[in-house]
């Protein structure tokens, strides 16, 4: 048993490992110089923690596309960042005309619903047509023809966007019922953080219900086994890829509309940093797996938002802030060393049909 | 009999070469001629312009245009910032007309505010032997990476909106010559920005973010540094990065301090996340917040909202600038674009072309068909020979290292839905 072990073991797993628990070591320090020192309060914390999982909902929401598209189709779809942006890019201009006409004061939840219904619909109708393009004619190459096709739409929407809209920023505009905040036991919970983690929780919720318990669903988790098996099975592959694409689309579409709640600027440019923060946290929570994205985004956004302040303060690093990419990145490698297959582990369906 | 066949087609090749160099060497004496024909009059002209450049020398045939390129962030989010110089840089180029009978050709590339952007588009323009100068960049970062490769192709390089200290402080890796700038160095706008917050405001403790690029960083330090010399104290320095969002853990990290105003000489949109979320963090609430010119935009109140009410900025003084600007400038401006100035760096690029083509017109020599030779190091050494040219931005003296700003700094203050801010200092 003892020799079994030792030969699996390769020089290799023991340099990982040490790296993994050097990371964990220098987590804990500075954790612990960071809280003894006293420097932050508890209010502030909390306050980190709730930004950290607005922001991490934003990322979940992006990531659900990610991670259906790479569970039906084995594809990462790096033009998802740009599906995101194209919602709230376009929505931007509804909010403006409401907010002029006086609409958006009157009826604020009506407007903010139409709002968003727009951003759901142009994310969904840019991720279908995406796939009819892009991707369908492609469907039977070598699985690195798709991802660098992907790369080529992200670029061309971007700069199709850019061509339509300008190069400049837009701003959606203030909504006073979602301004301020709530106290609850002297801790501040602002109501736009609340609004996106209930949002992006229940939308999971949605998606993971249509997975796990519709006709549709059953569907999506068969062609994720075995495409040509379904399709012998007498399912319709395409439209069960469309309607995938079209689950995404809308779900970065709401994304789009949340993040613009938090950060109400949007630019062409805006979808680039969320996306490749949510492709980490679909990866990070096993990508094609729905509930693991979810997970992998919250864990991203409050490591992201408390990781520079908690791990870094305390060892002394000058401008910690600067650094929160990297420790997003470092906590991703971590986990990936423990997790290889990410937090909840690669796969569609939970429960396999 | 395949080898000596394969001999053969190699010295036919070789030979075809000779002939194609020969031919345009043999094109040179040409022009002797009609100093060989003796009973031809006695022509005035030099028989050929030999170039004596140390350098090299740009030729412009007759009928050519002189080609002038620009090098600005013209796209992405500080769009407005190199949008405005090269419509500035347009205007001059209207005003001025025809440089000795020739047209200006005026092409550009896009560097994109970033030292990754800076970097490919100067080694574009760098490859372009037609090019006699180039007016940029927008950006330090961009300039960093732009510079050398300029610089190195024997251009001359006017920035109307560089303002990092280094690149023209002697003795440095990011001095470069051939570079030139309209723009102040930022050692005089922090400074500047310091005495404000201290004797104006009457701040005492202050906290900065900047956001890793070569500007804010710098811009940070001088300010750090003048206002601790006025006897201030700084109680956090942050740092964010520029396509961040979320701030509110480098703010709760500047609240931990108390400062009673923050400066961050930052872009957009990371300004107006900093301005909007300040007001959300605990202890921030009522502190004062500065930025610096990058955030002179009216991008800054569209996308700040109902922040952007108190947010200061330090600029160039437009009011410093001569009655031209007023009475001249800004009603051309507005006829050609459309709007009013969408920026601030436009005087400036307008006097960086002003420079420019007067610095051809002091140095090309012309042949008699019009044809115009230009050295590249004699109109750099006219460039910075240059005294009291007299540009919209103020009289203009170029130092050795290239400083060629006459620099007035004023603080601006922000409030909602109006653009331009208004001007409360000096």
């Amino acid at each position: 048993m003892l020799r079994n072990w030792r030969q699996r073991i390769t020089l290799t797993d023991v340099v990982i490992w040490a790296i993994g628990l050097s990371i964990l070591v220098v987590v804990v320090i500075g954790a612990i110089a960071t809280l003894r020192s006293g420097k932050y309060a508890l209010e502030t914390w909390f306050d980190l923690s709730m930004s950290g999982l607005a922001l991490g909902g934003v990322y979940a929401l992006i990531a659900l596309g990610y991670t259906l598209v790479y569970g039906i189709l084995k594809m990462i779809n790096f033009a998802h960042s740009e599906v995101f942006m194209s919602g709230p890019f376009t929505a931007v201009f509804l909010a403006e005309a409401l907010k002029r006409s006086g609409f958006f004061d009157s009826n604020p939840v009506v407007s903010l619903l139409l709002v968003t219904l727009v951003s759901a619909l142009v994310s969904c109708g840019i991720a279908v047509l995406l796939e009819r393009i892009a991707y369908r004619p492609l469907r039977g190459a070598p699985r690195l023809v798709p991802l660098i096709t992907a790369i080529g739409a992200s670029f061309f929407l971007q700069y199709f966007f850019r061509g339509l809209y300008g190069s400049g920023i837009r701003a959606y505009p203030n909504i006073p019922i979602l301004e301020g905040f709530w106290s609850v036991g002297g801790l501040r919970v602002f109501r736009t953080d609340v609004v996106i983690i209930i949002s992006a929780f229940l939308m999971m919720l949605v998606l993971y219900g249509i997975v796990q318990k519709t006709k549709m669903g059953k569907a999506m988790r068969a062609v994720s086994e075995d495409k040509e098996v379904a399709a012998l099975m007498g399912i319709d592959v395409d439209r069960v890829i469309v309607v995938t694409f079209a689950l995404g689309g809308l779900s970065a579409g709401v994304a789009g509309v949340l993040y613009a709640l938090a950060f109400p600027v949007v630019n062409f440019y805006m979808g680039f940093i969320p996306g490749i923060k949510a492709f980490t946290a679909a990866v990070l929570g096993g990508i094609g797996n729905v509930p693991g994205a979810f997970l992998g985004a919250m864990v991203l956004g409050v490591v992201e938002s408390l990781g520079p302040n908690l791990f870094l303060d305390g060892l002394g690093i000058p401008s910690a802030n600067q650094l929160k990419d990297l420790v997003a990145f470092v906590i991703l490698v971590f986990i990936l060393i423990f997790r290889p297959t990410g937090i909840l582990g690669e796969r569609l369906a939970q429960a396999k049909a | 009999m395949k080898r000596t066949l394969t001999a053969l087609s190699v010295l036919m090749v070789l030979s075809l070469l000779l002939a194609a160099c020969g031919g345009a060497a043999t094109e040179a004496p040409v022009v002797e001629e009609p100093m060989a024909t003796e009973e031809a009059p006695v022509v005035e002209e030099p028989a050929a312009f030999e170039c004596t450049d140390a350098i090299g020398c740009v030729t412009v045939g007759p009928d050519e245009p002189i080609h002038v390129a620009y090098l600005l962030v013209i796209s992405g989010s500080n769009e407005t910032l190199g949008v405005d110089s090269r419509n500035g840089a347009e205007i001059a180029l209207a005003d001025h007309g025809p440089v000795l009978g020739h047209e200006v050709l005026f092409t550009g590339e896009d560097g994109g505010c970033s030292a990754e952007g800076g970097q490919p588009a100067g080694a574009r323009l760098a490859a372009d032997p037609t090019i006699v100068g180039v007016i940029g960049t927008s950006c330090s970062s961009e300039a960093r990476a732009a510079i050398p490769l300029i610089s190195a192709a024997g251009m001359v390089m006017i920035s109307p909106s560089n303002t990092a200290p280094d690149l023209t402080l002697p003795g440095n890796e990011n001095q470069w010559p051939g570079y030139f700038r309209t723009a102040h160095s930022d050692l005089i706008q922090g400074a500047a920005a310091a005495d404000f917050a201290y004797n104006f405001l009457g701040v005492r403790a202050i906290a900065t973010i900047h956001d890793g690029s070569l500007y804010a960083e710098k811009l940070v330090e001088v300010f750090r540094d003048a206002f601790v010399a006025l006897g201030g104290t700084v109680t956090g320095e942050g740092a964010v990065q520029p396509d961040q969002t979320d701030m509110s853990a480098v703010l709760a990290e500047i609240a931990t301090g108390a400062p009673e105003l923050i400066y961050y000489p930052i872009f957009m949109p990371a300004g107006a996340f900093i301005t909007r979320q300040a007001l959300e963090t605990a202890g921030l609430e009522e502190t004062h917040l500065m930025g610096a010119d990058g955030l002179f935009s009216p991008d800054v109140v569209e996308g700040t909202g109902d922040a952007v009410e108190g947010f200061y900025v330090s600029s160039p003084d437009l009011t410093a600038f001569g009655d031209a600007y007023m009475a001249d400038f800004v009603p051309k401006y507005l006829e050609m674009f459309g709007t009013e100035p969408i920026s601030i760096f436009h005087a400036h690029a307008y006097d960086a072309i002003g420079l420019l083509l007067t610095a051809i017109e002091g140095v090309a020599v012309v042949d008699a068909d019009g044809t115009l030779h230009i050295g590249r190091q004699a109109l750099r050494d006219f460039l910075y020979s240059v005294e009291e040219y007299p540009g919209l931005t103020g009289s203009l003296t170029c130092s050795e290292y290239g400083d060629c700003a006459d620099p007035v700094i004023a603080v601006y203050q922000y409030h909602v839905g109006e653009y331009p801010p208004e001007r409360i200092w000096p």
